[in-house]
C-alpha cells in the first residue's frame, strides 16, 4: 500500500496546481494525482506543417473525438452545448486561450441586485489579493485603468492589438461602447523563465514557444520545487471514507491499468466541473448512499456552461489573419443588468483575430462563403486573412435542471462509469444570445465588415464547466461551505469551477484560480481547527 | 458499453479503390491556371488526404456510400456533369456528411507547399519563427477612458 500523506490533491489542472502550490510552504507531505501526463512543447501541432489538422485530430477540444489515454468519454447528447477539456498536468489551461478576465464584484451579488440566482457566501474584495497573486504567477499582460474594473496592477504590457484590435476598436468608438486591451495570461516579456510570445497564434492547441501561462509551466516547478509530489496518468475512481464519514483516500489505477490506494489525511478535489461531481457520484457507500458530500442532492447539478455566440465578418483591408493570439480586445459594455433588454445579467464580448488556412476553408465551406469549383480560389482568397470577430460569453444562471449525472451504460478504459450531461438553454439565455448576436452584427457593420455570420449557441463551446458543487453557508442548498469544505465530510474540499455559485459573463479561470489561492490560504489559517 | 482511449493515431491509408474520394475533391477543388495551383485531386495531395483521414474514417466512409447511393452505378463512371449534379444535391440535402469531406480534403490541400505559396503564406509551420502583429496605437482608447467607471459597485 501506498504511503499515507497529510494531503492529496486529484487533478493537476488550473486549480490543483495554483492549490498545490499555496500549500507547499505548510511543508505538509502533499501529492497530487493526475490521470494525464506532462505535456511536451515540442509535440504541440504548431512544431509541425500539419498543425491545422491537428486541432480535430489529437488535439480536439471534446475528449469524445480526442480519445486519448487520459481521456474519459463524455455522454453529452442531451446538451446543445458540447463538452470540451483537457486531461493532464495542467488540465484546461494546457488548450485555453488565456483570455483572463476576473469576475465583476457585482457578480457575487446577484441575488442581492437582480433577484436571481444567489449571492456568493465571498465576495470581490475577499479574493482580490488572491487575484493579484494570481496574476503574478501565472503572468498576466493587461493594461492598466481599464474602467470595466475597479483598479488592478498591471503585471506586464498587453498584447498587440494589431489590426483586428485596431479595426474593431474604432468600430466601438464610433458606437460609443467600453472596449479595452484583454487581460491575457500571456508572456509579452521574458517573464519567470518564459519566453515572450512570437504570437504563433495557437494558443488553443498549446503553446510551442511556451508564452502562455498553463500550470504546468507556472505553479508546477515552484510547487515541485517545493517538494510537491505530483504522480500522473493515475485516475482515480473514488473517494474511501472511514466509519466517523472522514475521508481516508482515494483507490486510483495506474497507467498499467493496476489499482492502487492512497491514504490522505485530506482530499481535495480539483478535477473540473465535471470530473468532480463524476467522482463524488462515483464515491457512493453505504453510508452515502446518494454519492459522497451530497446530503444537499445538489452534487451534479446547476451546471453552468456560458452559451456563447459567434459573429464574424470578413474585410476589404488585410486583417491580422492567424498570427497572433487569438484573442485581442474585450468588451465590457453589455455586463450588466438593464430591465429594457428583456433578460437579467449580461455578457462580454471578446474579439478575435482570423483563421489558418483550413479552417478558413472549412468554416467558409459550412457557411456558405466558400463554392465548391471553379470559383473556390477567388473565394477563398477574399476569406482568407481579412476576417475578425468575437464571441459573446453570456452569464449562465444556475438551474438545477442542468446537471451531472453517471451515465448507466457508459464506462472510461478503467471501467469506470462516465458522466452524463443533461443541459437545456433557458428563455434568459436565448433573449441574451439573441441581444448579443444583434449587436455583434452592428459593430461588424460599423467596423466596414461584409459577409457577415453568425452561431448561437456555438455548438463545441462547452469548455467553461461549474457550479456542480457550488459553495454556499447553508448546508442543504450547497455543497461546500464558504471556505471550500465538504459541509458533509470534513477533510474532503473542493476548489475547481465547480463550487461557482454564479457564472459571470466572463471566462473563469482567473477567478477559479483566485478561489483555489483563498482556500489554500483559509486551510493554512485555520489548520489546526480544520475539521472542527 | 465501455470505451477504450488509446494514443496510438496511426492508421492504414483511406482507402478508395473505386476512386469515388478522387473524383469528389476534383471538383470541390480543381486545379487553377490562372492562380497557379493544383487540384485536391493532385496525385501528391490525394495521397495526403488518404494518409490523413485518422479520426474520420467512418464518417468519410459514410459520406462516401451516400454519393453512390445518389449516383445509382459508380459515382466515378458518370460524366462530369453528371457527377457536378448529384454532388451539388449531396450538399444541400445532407450538409453534415458533406463537411466530412470538406475537412479531410481541406486539411491537405491547404498544407501543400504550392498552395501555401499561392495564398502568401509562409511555407512552414508556425513554430520557431513565429509572426509579427502590430502593437496598435493604444491611443485609441481616449474616448473609453473619458467616459469614466463603467463597473457596477455591487
Ligand atoms: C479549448 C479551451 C479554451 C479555453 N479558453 C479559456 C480562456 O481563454 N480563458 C479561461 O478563463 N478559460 C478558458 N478555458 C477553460 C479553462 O481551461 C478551465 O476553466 C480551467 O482549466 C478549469 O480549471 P479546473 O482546475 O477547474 O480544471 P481543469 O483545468 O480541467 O483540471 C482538471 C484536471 O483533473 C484531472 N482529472 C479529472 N478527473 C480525474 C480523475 N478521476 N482522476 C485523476 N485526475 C482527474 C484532469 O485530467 C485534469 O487535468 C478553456 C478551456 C478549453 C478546453
Ligand atoms: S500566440 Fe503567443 S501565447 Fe499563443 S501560442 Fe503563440 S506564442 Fe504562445
Amino acid at each position: 500500500m501506498n504511503e499515507k500523506v497529510d494531503v492529496l490533491i486529484i487533478g493537476a489542472g488550473a486549480s490543483g496546481a495554483a492549490m498545490a502550490w499555496s500549500l507547499a510552504d505548510t511543508r505538509m507531505r502533499i501529492l497530487c494525482l493526475d490521470q494525464g501526463d506532462w505535456q511536451n512543447t515540442s509535440d504541440f501541432p504548431s512544431n509541425g506543417r500539419d498543425w491545422e489538422a491537428r486541432l480535430t485530430e489529437d488535439f480536439a477540444l471534446s475528449p469524445n473525438r480526442r480519445r486519448l489515454s487520459a481521456d474519459y468519454p463524455v455522454n453529452d447528447d442531451d446538451s446543445p452545448i458540447k463538452i470540451s477539456n483537457f486531461n493532464g498536468v495542467g488540465g484546461g489551461t494546457i488548450l485555453y486561450a488565456g483570455h483572463y478576465p476576473r469576475l465583476h464584484p457585482s457578480d457575487f451579488r446577484v441575488r442581492s441586485l437582480d433577484g436571481v440566482a444567489d449571492d456568493w457566501p465571498i465576495d470581490y474584495e475577499t479574493l482580490e489579493p488572491f487575484f493579484a497573486l494570481n496574476d503574478r504567477m501565472m503572468g498576466v499582460a493587461s493594461l492598466a485603468g481599464d474602467p470595466a474594473y475597479p483598479e488592478k496592477d498591471q503585471v506586464m504590457g498587453p498584447i498587440p492589438l494589431g489590426r483586428t484590435g485596431q479595426v474593431l476598436g474604432k468600430a466601438l468608438n464610433d458606437l460609443g461602447w467600453h472596449w479595452w486591451p484583454s487581460d491575457a495570461a500571456i508572456a509579452t516579456r521574458e517573464y519567470e523563465g518564459r519566453a515572450p510570445c512570437i504570437n504563433l497564434g495557437q494558443c488553443g492547441s498549446g503553446c510551442a514557444q511556451g508564452a502562455k501561462g498553463t500550470t504546468d509551466l507556472t505553479y508546477w516547478p515552484e510547487a515541485q520545487r517545493a517538494r510537491v509530489e505530483i504522480r500522473p496518468r493515475c485516475r482515480v475512481s473514488r473517494i474511501e471514507t472511514g466509519p466517523d464519514g472522514m475521508a481516508t483516500g482515494a483507490h486510483y489505477f495506474d497507467a498499467d491499468g493496476k489499482e492502487h490506494f492512497q491514504p490522505a489525511e485530506i482530499v481535495i478535489l480539483a478535477c473540473n466541473g465535471i470530473g468532480t461531481p463524476r467522482l463524488l457520484l462515483n464515491s457512493a457507500s453505504g453510508r452515502f448512499p446518494n454519492g459522497l458530500a451530497n446530503s444537499s442532492g445538489l452534487v451534479g447539478r446547476n451546471l453552468m456552461l456560458h452559451p456563447y455566440a459567434q459573429i464574424r465578418g470578413h474585410f476589404d483591408q488585410p486583417m491580422d489573419g492567424h498570427r497572433g493570439s487569438p484573442i485581442c480586445i474585450w468588451s465590457h459594455e453589455f455586463y450588466e443588468t438593464e430591465a429594457a433588454r428583456g433578460f437579467v445579467r449580461g455578457y462580454c464580448y471578446q474579439f478575435s483575430r482570423g483563421m489558418g488556412p483550413v479552417r478558413t476553408a472549412t468554416t467558409g465551406m459550412a457557411d456558405g462563403l466558400l463554392p465548391w469549383g471553379e470559383d473556390h480560389h477567388d473565394a477563398f482568397r477574399r476569406l482568407f486573412g481579412h476576417s475578425a470577430g468575437m464571441l459573446a460569453i453570456c452569464e449562465d444562471l444556475p438551474e438545477e435542471h442542468n446537471r451531472v449525472t453517471l451515465d448507466p451504460d457508459l464506462k472510461d478504459a478503467n471501467g469506470i462509469p462516465a458522466p452524463k450531461i443533461s443541459y437545456r438553454l433557458s428563455e434568459n439565455s436565448r433573449l441574451m444570445l439573441d441581444h448579443s448576436v444583434e449587436r455583434g452584427v452592428k459593430i461588424l457593420k460599423a467596423a466596414g465588415a461584409r459577409d457577415i455570420t453568425t452561431r448561437a449557441p456555438l455548438p463545441y463551446a462547452g469548455w467553461h464547466l461549474m457550479g456542480t458543487a457550488r459553495m454556499g453557508t447553508d448546508p442543504e442548498r450547497s455543497v461546500v461551505n464558504e471556505w471550500g469544505r465538504s459541509h458533509d465530510v470534513k477533510n474532503l474540499f473542493i476548489v475547481d469551477g465547480s463550487v461557482f455559485v454564479t457564472s459571470g459573463g466572463v471566462n473563469p479561470t482567473s477567478t477559479i484560480q483566485a478561489v483555489a489561492l483563498y482556500v489554500a490560504d483559509q486551510i493554512k489559517t485555520r489548520l489546526y481547527e480544520l475539521f472542527d | 458499453m465501455t470505451q477504450t482511449m488509446t494514443d496510438q493515431a496511426e492508421t492504414p491509408p483511406f482507402d478508395d479503390n473505386d476512386g469515388t474520394l478522387l473524383a469528389i475533391v476534383g471538383h470541390m477543388i480543381p486545379a487553377s491556371a490562372r492562380h497557379g495551383v493544383p487540384g485536391a485531386d493532385d496525385p501528391a495531395i490525394y495521397a495526403d488526404i488518404l494518409r490523413s483521414v485518422g479520426r474520420d474514417r467512418q464518417a468519410l466512409a459514410e459520406a462516401l456510400a451516400a454519393v453512390e447511393t445518389r449516383a445509382g452505378a459508380g459515382f466515378a463512371a458518370l460524366s462530369r456533369a453528371e457527377q457536378a449534379a448529384v454532388l451539388q444535391e449531396f450538399r444541400a440535402d445532407e450538409p453534415a456528411l458533406a463537411s466530412v469531406i470538406e475537412a479531410v480534403t481541406a486539411r491537405c490541400y491547404y498544407r501543400d507547399d504550392r498552395v501555401m505559396a499561392s495564398i502568401g503564406i509562409e511555407v512552414r509551420p508556425p513554430f520557431p519563427e513565429g509572426y509579427a502583429v502590430e502593437e496598435g496605437d493604444l491611443s485609441l482608447l481616449d474616448p473609453v477612458r473619458a467616459r469614466g467607471p463603467i463597473w457596477r459597485a455591487p
